[in-house]
């Protein structure tokens, strides 16, 4: 769907060019979320804007639908971001317009709809993000999640086949984050969306993602699936990103796990097998004594996983490692 | 001179020298307005940063503005007078004054335009290009709309400054309160008649802010 191939950009400052991204390849494939991650200024609000040429490459090529995006005239341009949505962190709605007028507003750029057409595809759009006894407000009456579902209708509007999503709730509380993130993994079920997004917080990721980028100034360190990101970080990056949203302290726990006594391991389950009475039965079977160092059991996305850090001792170990392993727990020893 | 309050005071004059002033003021501003909405959206569009940058077309626009606005606006008005002559026929009354009283204007007010269409978010603007929009349907559905009370507040702005310069164009024979408190209250010593016309600016100049005011207030959705 969308494919980079050794693309680059930097920019100019003074005489200086200072690399925003260097260069990398990318896929994203057509009907999935795929999330950016990275710290800000590591560049992911530029690697985003390539795709529909708000910013433009130095270098490489993209391309969206096979259509390459850096060799579109003007007009092409502009059709290609009437397919293109896209969101932002502060909403950016036309504060001069209401609700309704902001909706319609991309359908009259393009003007290929009659004024009654254009009045009932509104009304469809407000009703779906569940706007529509706001319509002939003005952004200033509305609150922040408000804003950004107007902000949703509107890049909706024209059908588009890509969601760009800039940030889009980070400047948003929790519990509204949420539900603008449920209504993004709605819609893009329902409009056959690829949806690509960025942000700086690995709960969002966690919560809708299907495959994240890890970008650290201007590379990407890390790729994969969100369940092997999130459950299994390899570089320093990711890891201090999985950190901060679990509000781990990693240096205290080292420490805490250092001062346990026997082995330290961490079993991560993943799916079915979370709900599984698996500790209870191998520590019968192999004699370990076991105590929970640390836990923790939530959702991917739609997936629940557990993991829990353990300190073994006595019994049989090795013999107890290897049923975690057949009923499909991925074990790693820490200590 | 008789002895009683406001003996000097030909009523006929000051109606007819309200009504010149009214039509200097409503001629120049509708053409300031015409002339410096477009030069301001020029000077913006054309600045650093902004959607067609062009540092050579904005120095020379920049220039232009700035020589016109260090030009203090009665000298303005003696230079362009065979200007004047040629575009309005004739130097003298309101068809006269118009033409100095535009070209003092107009820069004065696309520098307001200019500022006004700065304080639009630029996140209106990168929204609009990510909708495809093209930069014409930006500076018509987005920047000025969104820029309307600001831009409201600049016209107000200048309607008062031309207030006071047709009663400068007074003094060369624009006719006019300001030409009737010159030759009557300042010339002739007839206080009563200058007390009058300053009165009439006074009021002149306080319904134009009342009215600009409630038109921001009007447009103002933030």
């Amino acid at each position: 769907m969308i494919e980079f191939n050794q693309v680059h950009k930097s920019y100019r400052i003074g005489a200086r060019a200072v690399a925003a991204l260097h260069p990398f390849d990318l896929r994203i494939a057509h009907g999935e979320v795929f999330g950016i991650i990275g710290a800000s200024g590591a560049g992911k609000s530029t690697l985003l804007r390539l795709i529909n040429r708000l910013e433009s490459a130095d270098g490489g090529r993209i391309t969206l639908d096979g259509a390459d995006v850096n060799a579109l005239d003007a007009s092409g341009l502009r059709t290609l971001r009437r397919r293109v949505g896209m969101i932002f962190q502060h909403f950016n709605l036309l504060a001069a317009k209401t609700v309704a007028a902001n909706v319609a507003f991309p359908l009259k750029l393009a003007g290929d709809m009659t004024a009654t057409e254009v009045a009932s595809r509104v009304e469809q759009l407000l009703a779906r993000v569940g706007l529509s006894e706001h319509a002939h407000k003005f952004p200033a009456q509305l609150s922040g999640g408000q804003k950004q579902r107007v902000g949703v209708a509107r890049a909706l509007a024209c059908k588009p086949k890509v969601l760009l999503c800039d940030e889009a709730t980070s400047a948003l509380d929790p519990q509204t984050t949420r539900s603008v993130l449920q209504l993004l993994a709605e819609l893009r079920r329902e409009f056959d969306l690829t949806i690509v997004l960025i942000t700086h917080e690995m709960d969002v990721i966690r919560r809708v993602c299907d495959r994240v980028a890890v970008l650290d100034e201007g590379r990407i360190v890390e790729t994969g699936s969100v369940t092997d990101v999130f459950l299994h970080p390899r570089h320093e990056v990711t890891k201090r990103f999985v950190d901060e949203s679990e509000q781990v302290d990693s240096a205290e726990q080292r420490r805490d796990f250092i001062a346990a006594s026997g082995r330290v391991f961490r079993l991560t389950f993943r799916g079915e097998s979370t709900y599984a009475p698996l500790l209870g039965a191998v520590a019968r079977e192999t004699g370990v004594d076991y105590s929970i160092l640390h836990g923790r059991i939530d959702r991917i996305g739609r997936t629940p996983f557990g993991q829990l850090t353990l300190a073994l001792r006595e019994g049989n170990i090795e013999a107890a490692l290897q049923r975690f392993r057949d009923a499909q727990v991925s074990v790693e020893e820490l200590h | 001179m008789d002895g009683s309050w406001f003996g000097n005071v030909d009523w006929h004059d000051i109606g007819t020298a309200t009504l010149d002033t009214l039509a200097m003021l409503g001629g120049s501003l509708l053409l300031t307005v015409l002339l410096g909405l477009p030069l301001g959206v020029l000077l913006f569009l054309t600045s650093r940063g902004q959607l067609l940058q062009q540092r050579f077309v904005y120095a020379m626009l920049s220039l232009v503005v700035n020589i016109l606005r260090s030009v203090p606006f009665i000298i303005l008005m003696i230079l362009m007078i065979p200007l004047t002559v040629f575009v309005a026929g004739t130097s003298l009354g309101v068809a006269g004054a118009i033409p100095p009283l535009v070209i003092g204007a107009a820069p004065f007010f696309a520098r307001l335009v200019e500022t006004a269409l700065r304080e639009v978010d630029r996140g209106v603007i990168e929204a609009s290009l990510a909708m495809g929009a093209t930069t014409g349907q930006i500076v018509w559905r987005a920047l000025l709309p969104e820029a309307m009370p600001g831009l409201l507040a600049g016209i107000t702005v200048t309607a008062i400054a031309l207030v006071s310069y047709t009663a400068m164009a007074g003094t060369i024979g624009a006719g006019g309160l300001g030409d009737l408190a010159i030759r009557h209250g300042y010339q002739s010593f007839e206080t009563d008649v200058m007390f009058v016309t300053v009165v009439l600016l006074l009021v002149l100049v306080q319904i134009l802010q009342m009215a600009g005011d409630r038109l921001v207030l009007r447009y103002s959705r933030r």
